[in-house]
C-alpha cells in the first residue's frame, strides 16, 4: 500500500498546510488585485509577500544564493523532512520535482548573484540536491498543468516498482511576467477574482505556491492522514494543443481507469477548475460521463489562483487536510451554474463523513490526470 | 517480451533509423532548413507541422521516421499507448523567443502561437494528435538521456495497463539539438522476430550509440 | 481594397505559418475558419496580434473577432472602417 503522508503548503495564505487549511476553511482567499512591477494595469493574482519569504528564509540561509523558487522549495521540503524525520541521504529516498517553468525569472535578469545556468531545470534540481544532500539526483517532471498530480502518480509507481520507499513530491511555480504575458495573449486571464464553474467566469487568475507531499510505503510514516493512493492515471485528448476536448475524452478516460467499478463512496472531487469557459465545461461533461453527478465538486483556484506546476500537489495536500477534518471546502467564486454537465458543486463549507476523494487536472498539450485517495481503517 | 521494435535518431543534419543513416542534408544548413528538408523527404502533407516550434518539428519527424515501415500504429491499442519524452532544456529555446517578445516595452507583442510551445510536453501533444494516441503521458527533464529513468518508468506503465509506448529524447537548445525515439511493444502480440531487442537499459544505450555519423 | 486584401494575404501566411498555402489560393470571400483555411483558436488569437502589430488596432472584446475574421474581405473592411489601412 502506498500512502500520502506529511505535507507542506507555502502560498499567500501561509507557510504550512495547517495555516493554509485554516485560512481556506475561513473563506480567506490569496487572490488580490495588485500592481505588479512590470505592468501599468493592476492584475488579480495570488502573490506571496516578499517580506514573508525574507523573514522565513533568514532563519535558514543566505537569500542571495537562491532564487525565489529555490528559497520557497527549500522551506517547503525542509518542513516535510522535519515532520517526517526522513533522511534525504538515504538511498531509498527520492525527490521528484514538478514544475512548468522553474527559475524562469532568471531570463528576466532578476538576479545578479545567481548562476544563470539554473534556468535549466536539471541545474535547478541539482541545486536542491546539493542543498539537502539527496543521495539521488532529483527527477524533474514538466508536463504542463497536470505536472503536480502526475508527479504523485509517478511517485506511487516508482515505489511499487521497488525502487524507493519514500518519494518527496515537491511542486512549485512562481508568478512571472513570462507566464502572465503569455496567458494574457491567450485572452485567458480574468481581471477580477476568478469564478470557477460559474456562469459569469471569464478566465484564470495566476498564483504562486510551492507544496510538498511525502509519498511512502511506510505505514507508520503514513499514519498522519492514514490515506492511501488507490489509483492514478493520465491520458491525452489527442485533439488540440491548447483547447481541451469538448467531450472531456481524456479526463473521462482517466476517471474510468482510476474508478474501475467504484463510484459510489467518493467523498468529493477536487477539480482542476481554472475558470476558463472551455476547461470547466469540459470537466463537467467528463465528471457527468463518469457517473459522478452526485459527488460534490470543488475547485480551489478561487483561493490560490492557478499555481501551474504546484497546483496538483497543493490541491491534494489541502484535500487531504479537508478529509482529515471531515469537512468539504466550498468552491470559492461559484454562484450560478455555468456548465452543461450534470454535476454537484460545493456551495458552502460543510461537515460530511467521507473516506475518499479524487483529484483531477487537465492542461495544455491535451493532457489530463486523475488520482483516487482513500482513508484506511486503523 | 517487451521489445524495442524500431528507433530513430536525428542529429548533425542526419537521420538514422535502426542504426543506419537514411537521410542526410547539407551540414551547413540551419536547423529550420534541415527540418524542412527532412519533412519534404517524407512526402507528408500535414499543415500543422509548419505551425510547430523547432522542438515539436524535430520530435514529430523523429517519430515519423521510427514509425515508417512498422505496423505499430495499426497493431497497438492507441488508448493504451503511452508517450514518454525527455530532454535537458525543457522548452527553453521557445521560452527565449517569448521572453524576447516582452523585453522591449515599446515593441511588446507576446504571441499566443509562441507561448503555447513554452511547455515541453506540447511535443507529446503533437504526437498524440497526429497518431490519435490517448494513453499515458510524461515529460521528464534530465541533464542527458537517462536510459535508466526512461526504461524504468516505461516498465512501470507496461505493468499497469499500458501495452505500447513511444519513448525518447527531444532537445533543441541553440545550436545543440538532437532527437532519439524508440517504439516499445509487447512482441507476444506480433510475430516473433529476432531483430527485436528486449527493452532494457543496455539495449537503449547501445542503440543510442549505434549510429556512425558522417561529418 | 484589393491592395489591402493582397497585403493581408501575405501577412496572414507569414504570421500563421501557412507554409503550404499560396496567396492566390486564398479566396477573399471564403471563411477563414472551419472548412476555408482551416484556422483554429490559436490562429484567431494571432490575428488579433496581427491587427495590433501591423495596423495599431486593438480589439477590446475578442468576441468581436468572430465577425471581423469571417473572411479576408470582412477583415479588410474592418481595417478600412478603423481608418488604419
Amino acid at each position: 500500500m502506498i500512502f500520502a503522508s506529511y505535507t507542506n503548503i507555502i502560498s499567500p495564505l501561509g507557510f504550512s498546510t495547517e495555516e493554509n487549511y485554516e485560512a481556506v476553511a475561513n473563506s480567506r482567499t490569496g487572490v488580490k488585485k495588485m500592481m505588479l512591477p512590470f505592468s501599468q494595469d493592476p492584475f488579480c493574482v495570488a502573490r506571496i509577500d516578499d517580506e514573508n519569504i525574507n523573514q522565513y528564509f533568514s532563519g535558514v540561509g543566505a537569500s542571495a544564493e537562491h532564487t525565489k523558487l529555490e528559497q520557497l522549495s527549500i522551506l517547503s521540503i525542509q518542513d516535510v523532512l522535519n515532520q517526517s524525520g526522513i533522511n534525504p541521504q538515504d538511498s531509498r529516498t527520492l525527490l521528484l520535482y514538478s514544475t512548468t517553468k522553474g527559475n524562469i525569472d532568471i531570463l528576466e535578469n532578476r538576479y545578479s548573484t545567481i548562476d544563470r545556468n539554473r534556468v535549466y531545470l536539471s541545474a535547478f534540481a541539482h541545486h536542491l540536491q546539493s542543498y539537502f544532500k539527496f543521495k539521488h539526483p532529483p527527477v524533474v517532471l514538466s508536463n504542463a498543468c497536470i505536472s503536480g498530480i502526475l508527479a504523485i502518480i509517478i511517485a506511487k509507481r516508482f515505489i511499487e516498482q521497488g525502487r524507493y520507499d519514500n518519494v518527496l513530491v515537491c511542486g512549485g511555480d512562481i508568478l512571472s511576467e513570462f507566464t502572465i504575458s503569455g496567458f494574457k495573449s491567450f485572452n485567458a486571464m480574468s481581471s477580477e477574482p476568478s469564478k470557477p464553474f460559474d456562469a459569469n467566469r471569464t478566465g484564470i487568475n495566476l498564483g504562486e505556491a510551492v507544496s510538498t507531499i511525502l509519498i511512502t510505503n511506510n505505514k507508520e510514516l503514513g499514519s498522519g492522514y492514514n490515506t492511501e493512493i488507490v489509483s492514478g492515471a493520465s491520458a491525452n485528448d489527442a485533439n488540440h494543443i491548447s483547447g481541451p476536448s469538448r467531450t472531456g475524452d481524456g479526463l473521462f478516460q482517466c476517471l474510468t481507469r482510476i474508478l474501475a467499478e467504484n463510484t459510489r463512496d467518493i467523498g468529493f472531487v477536487s477539480a482542476h477548475g481554472t475558470a476558463t469557459p472551455f476547461n470547466d465545461e469540459m470537466e463537467s461533461i467528463a465528471f457527468d460521463r463518469a457517473g459522478l453527478h452526485t459527488v460534490p465538486v470543488n475547485s480551489l483556484k478561487g483561493y490560490y489562483g492557478h499555481t501551474l506546476g504546484a497546483a496538483g500537489v497543493l490541491e491534494t495536500a489541502l484535500s487531504l487536510e479537508s478529509m482529515k477534518h471531515q469537512r468539504l471546502i466550498k468552491s470559492e467564486g461559484y454562484e450560478t451554474k455555468g456548465f452543461s454537465g450534470n454535476i454537484t458543486m460545493i456551495t458552502s463549507h460543510q461537515d460530511k463523513l467521507f473516506s475518499s476523494f479524487i483529484k483531477t487536472a487537465s492542461g495544455f498539450g491535451g493532457c489530463n490526470a486523475a488520482a483516487l485517495f482513500r482513508k484506511i481503517n486503523g | 517480451m517487451n521489445a524495442i521494435i524500431s528507433y530513430a535518431h536525428i542529429k548533425h543534419n542526419q537521420v538514422s533509423v535502426n542504426g543506419e543513416v537514411v537521410f542526410r542534408s547539407d551540414s551547413a544548413l540551419s536547423l529550420p532548413e534541415f527540418l524542412s528538408d527532412a519533412y519534404k523527404t517524407l512526402g507528408l502533407s500535414y499543415p500543422k507541422f509548419h505551425k510547430m516550434d523547432a522542438q515539436c518539428k524535430l520530435g514529430f519527424l523523429c517519430a515519423e521516421f521510427a514509425l515508417k515501415g512498422t505496423e505499430f500504429l495499426t497493431k497497438v491499442d492507441l488508448s493504451r499507448t503511452a508517450i514518454v519524452l525527455s530532454n535537458a532544456a525543457s522548452s527553453l529555446e521557445t521560452d527565449r523567443v517569448h521572453q524576447h517578445s516582452i523585453d522591449d516595452k515599446s515593441n511588446y507583442f507576446p504571441s499566443p502561437a509562441v507561448f503555447v510551445y513554452t511547455l515541453p510536453n506540447i511535443t507529446i501533444g503533437e504526437l498524440a494528435i497526429k497518431y490519435k494516441i490517448t494513453g499515458e503521458n510524461a515529460f521528464f527533464i534530465s541533464e542527458q538521456l537517462d536510459a535508466e529513468l526512461l526504461v524504468n518508468y516505461t516498465e512501470t506503465l507496461l505493468q499497469s495497463g499500458t501495452e505500447a509506448a513511444i519513448v525518447g529524447w527531444v532537445e533543441v537548445d541553440g545550436t545543440q539539438w538532437e532527437a532519439f525515439i524508440f517504439l516499445v511493444q509487447n512482441t507476444e502480440n506480433i510475430n516473433k522476430n529476432s531483430i527485436f531487442k528486449p527493452l532494457n537499459q543496455s539495449t537503449v544505450i547501445t542503440q543510442y550509440n549505434q549510429t556512425i555519423w558522417t561529418h | 481594397m484589393d491592395a489591402l486584401i493582397e497585403k493581408l494575404k501575405g501577412q496572414i501566411i507569414e504570421q500563421l505559418n501557412l507554409a503550404e498555402v499560396k496567396p492566390e489560393e486564398i479566396n477573399p470571400d471564403s471563411p477563414l475558419f472551419g472548412e476555408g483555411l482551416g484556422l483554429d483558436s490559436i490562429d484567431a488569437l494571432e490575428l488579433i496580434v496581427l491587427l495590433e502589430k501591423h495596423y495599431g488596432i486593438k480589439i477590446q472584446d475578442p468576441k468581436d473577432g468572430k465577425t471581423i475574421f469571417q473572411s479576408l474581405r470582412t477583415m479588410a473592411e474592418y481595417i478600412k472602417a478603423q481608418g488604419k489601412s
